[in-house]
């Protein structure tokens, strides 16, 4: 039962408070381009995540809090929050 | 009440039996039989005070077992306590503290405990070997449903569930704490008082009544008192260890009020100190009653003044067995003869026992258990030399006795320490893991540490203690103080044995057990090593090694020992196997806690429930809501009542409640754009006043929902989801808004709670609205040319503040009336005052689907199961092909969703026109007589339709649309074949012209 702290409205909570919401980061191809998206663009924006051992960069929502998404760097092996930031933010440097 | 006297309690005068109080005798049944112990005994304790050894039957061969230990440890005393509701089975007799009345019952035997005729299953057991279920229940097929399942299901489990419905309360606790310290004993309780005087918020579980774990067994014998400033719960056990340290405790609470409380504790630092636990040494036979752990022999005999047998065997490898020997002697309970592998044993309790005239036998092992026929009283143990490495003896003699007390040595309780992730390393000097890393903040100290000096766990302890504080705290961690040094141990080593020699063939009715409750045996270990199961998981599941609520407790080491042995290589190659919480077993209330009956789940009522329930209605559940399903009057049953209300509403007029239906605003600047990328088709072009059926697709392109959006202002859309999307569809929005166009100006609010919605159906629909208009003030003008088909209006109708969206799910002129919720039971009567002398009726979920499958409109879930495209479904009109982006457009090109073969929606007509085909009845290419036959499509919705007076289907099937006119077999259970002939979905006016009127 991992403990996260929302880094929009600064609630802490158990992570049955918040929802997830897989790797951050997945470009859209279609937002950009939608004339122009590769068969295999289109397939790895939908299916290929990463599922790496150590820091996993994903999405979080504050589901009974503020209701925001955020992204967080989260460590998958300590389990350790590294950082958490706003969802439209490029990860911090680790 | 008549009570048998106990005849293995030992008098007040020998000064044991420090935990019972002999002034308050209690009464209590086991099997029928009247038996007395007194206040302050278990369960187990009361029943060896009365000679009670055989208490249960094992798992697989029902073998006759007795108690072999003292606390969460006992793999063997299972029963069932308590009457019928209340009965809860499956509980350790180590751990049930008496109480006057108590009803227990022992397990797993059939017709009863001394005569069981399972444990014929030992007798065969060379047919029934390790991973018997993989290898035996295999074939011919037909006998898995008839014989073999039945059979397994009978076998599976020990105790019975409870006859009814439990009564009693459970409570569940969320706290926080700074330093949650597990275990009592001496370490946690020195633990304990460190953190707290540092000035941490301590919290202490202990899962026994009383304080001090079993120091009182070992060296110190002080009175353990409750650390000042310490949250001390006990009777609670830590049953699991999640991430960031999440701990699930639970409590036996006494007295009124709940049964069992559940704590869930979210601790800033976690100290295990929960002690270690004895392990047993394989012999043949070592399951026997009267076999139990050294130091629970010792417990009895201390505790509650209970003697163990009258001519004890203490079998040991190491010194503090000896400790059970001594006390024996001291108190006069009966001989007592050490029987120990050691060559040499030379530690102080070794020379205290030889001072004190105490047999040894040194350099001997206890190979086998000589018992009654039947195999539930020890007569003897056969004993022989030893020296480590033998393998088979040849000569033993007689050692007469009527117990053992066995120690191989002590495991760490690791359990909790493991449940996430712990790492463990392997200690020669102890011959047991003890804890290593751990990523969470965590602590082991003490026993649990692999400490057994009392001193050194103690310095260990506070350190620990102040340390944790100090880290909670974010105060810097004292460096000038380092880990306490261990003391060298005034006793002998421990010398390893797992398996002791035999001199038999030694699966052959002389077992070897490892795991007791799970009837794991050295052979059997042995055999899955013989048959390539290497990795020590393989061997576990293979074998059920480990299984269970024992999780290892006694068997793990032992195990890994005897795994050694069989593959020549030492045991931390071996590697471990994992430990999984709960530690010991909970009951499901607690983990339901006040979540049952009505808090189990919070339904959602319309505005005009009461009134549905007035009126006899039956109710369906759609997400959380309860919709009214139809409303039998008059003795009807549910098909000819939804018939009524179905042909009401063809002929007259009917009335729906669809207050449930999703309603979500969407407001601002950039709405349209928005919607535009949400709907396949366009939304940014309807008028202000117009209502647009939309349908919604995920990024796979395949139908996720569909409902009317009506725009109310040129920024401001109302859209409609189905009724159990309502809250997924908002957050799907949001999550889009948010994390991918956040330069959109829109704002999303769900509404669906604010407003009641009812559906006026039927050919004098309008004659209603017309009727209630003329009650009160009106000022929406419903005729049909100012009010068209897909428009809405908003104004007052008969008083009341409406939106009315002419909108139709049933094929007939229909309005939808929003009205705010708070008026809407009112309005409800009214409309159904206005209609009454139309004849307008009440109708159900049940009459608004078969309405909408007589007009082939598809229900998302129905219809579509997460894998359909608007294609598949005959929607592909809805798709834009203008639009350069919406959410599924660019999934829909690719080449496998526009590919010949895809299931297409088409509607069914059965031969015989009674004949209701299931809904998920599936289509075949060609009926065989055996085996499989292909699928070409399955049924997805399925009607009686009394408009046509015949029977009705809807379904997807392979290329659907270009067989139209095709006959269609559907083999039913049973081998029932059903024809039936692909028609359009459209079954009834297929112009629309009757809601366009």
């Amino acid at each position: 039962m991992l403990l996260i702290k929302c880094p929009v409205c600064g609630v802490e909570g158990d992570e049955t408070d918040f929802h997830y919401g897989g790797e951050a980061h997945v470009k859209r191809p279609a937002t950009d381009r939608p004339d122009r998206v590769s068969d295999g663009e289109q397939r790895d924006y939908l299916f290929m995540r990463k599922n790496p051992r150590g820091l996993h960069f994903e999405r979080w929502r504050c589901d009974r809090g503020c209701g925001k998404w955020f992204n967080a760097a989260r460590d998958t092996v300590t389990m350790e929050f590294r950082a958490t930031y706003g969802i439209r933010e490029e990860p911090p440097a680790t | 009440m008549t009570r048998t006297a106990a005849p293995y309690r030992l008098p007040h005068a020998a000064g044991l039996g420090r935990l019972i109080d002999r002034d308050r005798p209690l009464g209590f049944t086991f099997d029928g039989q009247r038996l007395s112990g007194y206040a302050g005994d278990t369960l187990a304790s009361a029943l060896l005070a009365n000679g009670r050894r055989l208490v249960g039957r094992s798992f697989k061969y029902h073998r006759p077992r007795g108690i072999v230990g003292l606390g969460t440890e006992e793999m063997n005393a299972l029963v069932g306590v308590g009457l019928g509701a209340d009965h809860e089975p499956n509980l350790q007799a180590t751990r049930v503290e008496l109480r006057d009345g108590l009803v227990a019952v022992s397990q797993n035997r059939w017709p009863s405990l001394s005569f069981d005729i399972g444990q014929i299953n030992d007798v065969f057991s060379r047919f029934i070997p390790g991973g018997f279920y993989y290898k035996t229940f295999k074939w011919p097929k037909s006998f898995w449903h008839h014989l073999y399942e039945p059979l397994i299901r009978r076998a599976a489990g020990l105790g019975r569930a409870p006859s009814g419905r439990d009564s009693s309360a459970y409570e569940q606790i969320r706290v926080d704490c700074d330093v949650l310290v597990v275990g009592g004993g001496p370490s946690g309780l020195a633990a304990a008082q460190a953190a707290a005087a540092s000035g941490a918020r301590v919290m202490l579980a202990e899962d026994q009544p009383s304080l001090g774990g079993v120091a009182d067994l070992y060296d110190a014998s002080d009175e353990f008192r409750a650390p000042p400033d310490v949250m001390v719960l006990t009777r609670t056990t830590a049953l699991a260890h999640f991430h960031h340290n999440y701990l699930l405790l639970a409590e036996r609470c006494l007295g009124e009020g709940p049964r069992q409380r559940l704590w869930k504790v979210r601790a800033k630092e976690v100290i295990v100190a929960t002690g270690a636990i004895e392990r047993p040494i394989a012999f043949a036979n070592n399951d026997r009653p009267g076999v139990m752990m050294a130091e629970a022999a010792r417990g009895y005999l201390a505790r509650f003044a209970v003697a163990p047998g009258e001519r004890g065997v203490v079998f040991t490898n190491n010194d503090e067995a000896y400790r059970t020997a001594l006390l024996v002697r001291r108190t006069g309970a009966g001989e007592v003869t050490v029987v120990d592998i050691r060559k040499h044993p030379e530690g102080a309790l070794v020379e205290e026992a030889r001072r004190a005239g105490i047999p040894i036998l040194a350099g001997t092992v206890v190979s086998q258990v000589e018992s009654t026929a039947a195999g539930q009283a020890i007569e003897a143990v056969r004993i022989a030399a030893f020296r480590p490495g033998m393998s088979r003896l040849l000569r033993e003699s007689r050692l007469p006795c009527d117990y053992v007390a066995v120690s191989g040595g002590y495991n760490p309780a690791v359990h909790l320490w493991c449940h996430n992730g712990g790492k463990l390393r392997y200690d020669m000097a102890i011959h047991a893991y003890r804890p290593d890393r751990h990523r969470d903040r965590m602590w082991a100290v003490g026993a649990a540490n692999g400490t057994f000096d009392l001193e050194a766990a103690l310095a260990e302890s506070r350190f620990a203690g102040e340390q944790a504080a100090a880290r909670a705290l974010a105060r810097s961690m004292a460096s000038d103080m380092v880990a306490p040094q261990l003391k060298p141990r005034r006793q002998g080593a421990i010398e390893p044995i797992w398996f002791a020699p035999a001199s038999r063939h030694y699966n052959d009715g002389h077992k070897h057990f490892v795991d007791f409750q799970n009837d794991v045996t050295v052979a059997d270990l042995e055999l899955a090593q013989r048959e390539g199961y290497s990795s020590v998981e393989h061997t576990k599941r293979y074998t059920t090694w480990g299984m269970a609520s024992d999780q290892g407790k006694t068997s793990s080491v032992l195990g890994l020992g005897i795994l050694s042995e069989a593959t020549g290589r030492p045991i931390p190659e071996i590697g471990v196997t994992t430990f999984r919480p709960p530690f010991t077993p909970l009951t499901f209330g607690t983990v339901a806690g006040a979540q049952k009956g009505p808090l189990f789940l919070a339904v959602r009522q319309t505005p005009v429930h009461d009134w549905h329930v007035a009126n006899g209605a039956t109710f369906e559940p759609v997400g959380h809501w309860r919709r009214a399903y139809c409303y039998p009057s008059g003795g009807e049953d549910k098909a000819a009542a939804i018939a009524r209300e179905i042909l009401s509403v063809r002929r007259a007029v009917g009335l729906l409640d669809a207050s449930t239906l999703g309603k979500i605003e969407i407001r601002g600047r950039d709405a349209g754009t928005f919607l535009d990328r949400i709907y396949t088709n366009s939304f940014s072009t309807l008028k202000v006043g117009r209502c647009r059926y939309g349908l919604m697709l995920n990024e796979l392109g395949f139908i996720i929902d569909d409902g009317v959006t009506a725009r109310l202002a040129d920024d401001h859309f109302l859209m409609h989801t189905t009724s159990g999307g309502a809250d997924r569809i908002a957050a799907w929005l949001e999550e889009w808004l948010q994390t991918e166009w956040p330069d959109l100006q829109v704002l999303i609010t769900p509404v669906t709670e604010q407003w009641a919605q009812f559906a006026v159906a039927g050919p004098k629909a309008r004659t209603v609205l017309e009727a209630l208009a003329a009650t009160g003030e009106s000022d929406v003008d419903v005729t049909a040319g100012s009010f068209p088909f897909m428009s809405w209006r908003a104004g007052r109708l008969g008083g009341f503040r409406v939106r009315i969206f002419r909108i139709s799910f049933s094929g007939e002129l229909s309005f939808e009336i929003a009205t705010p919720a708070r008026d809407g039971l009112r309005l409800w009567e009214a409309l159904m005052t206005a209609g009454a002398p139309l004849g307008i009726t009440a109708y159900g979920t049940e009459a608004l689907h078969v309405l909408r499958a007589e007009k082939g409109y598809i229900v998302v879930g129905d219809e579509t199961d997460g894998t359909v495209t608007p294609r598949d479904v005959g929607l592909d009109g809805l798709v834009s092909k203008t639009k350069r982006d919406f959410i599924g457009r660019r999934s829909l090109e690719q080449s496998f969703l526009r590919a010949e073969g895809r299931k297409e929606l088409v509607g069914l007509l059965t031969e015989d026109p009674r004949e209701v085909l299931p809904d998920g009845a599936h289509a075949v290419r060609e009926v065989k007589a055996n085996g499989p036959m292909a699928t070409i499509g399955h049924v997805t919705s399925s009607y009686m339709s009394p408009t046509l007076e015949r029977s009705i289907a809807m379904a997807l099937i392979e290329n659907g649309r270009s067989r139209m006119g095709e006959t269609l077999t559907f083999p039913l259970e049973g081998g029932r074949l059903v024809k039936a002939t692909i028609v359009s979905p459209v079954f009834y006016d297929p112009q629309g012209e009757r809601q366009n009127v």
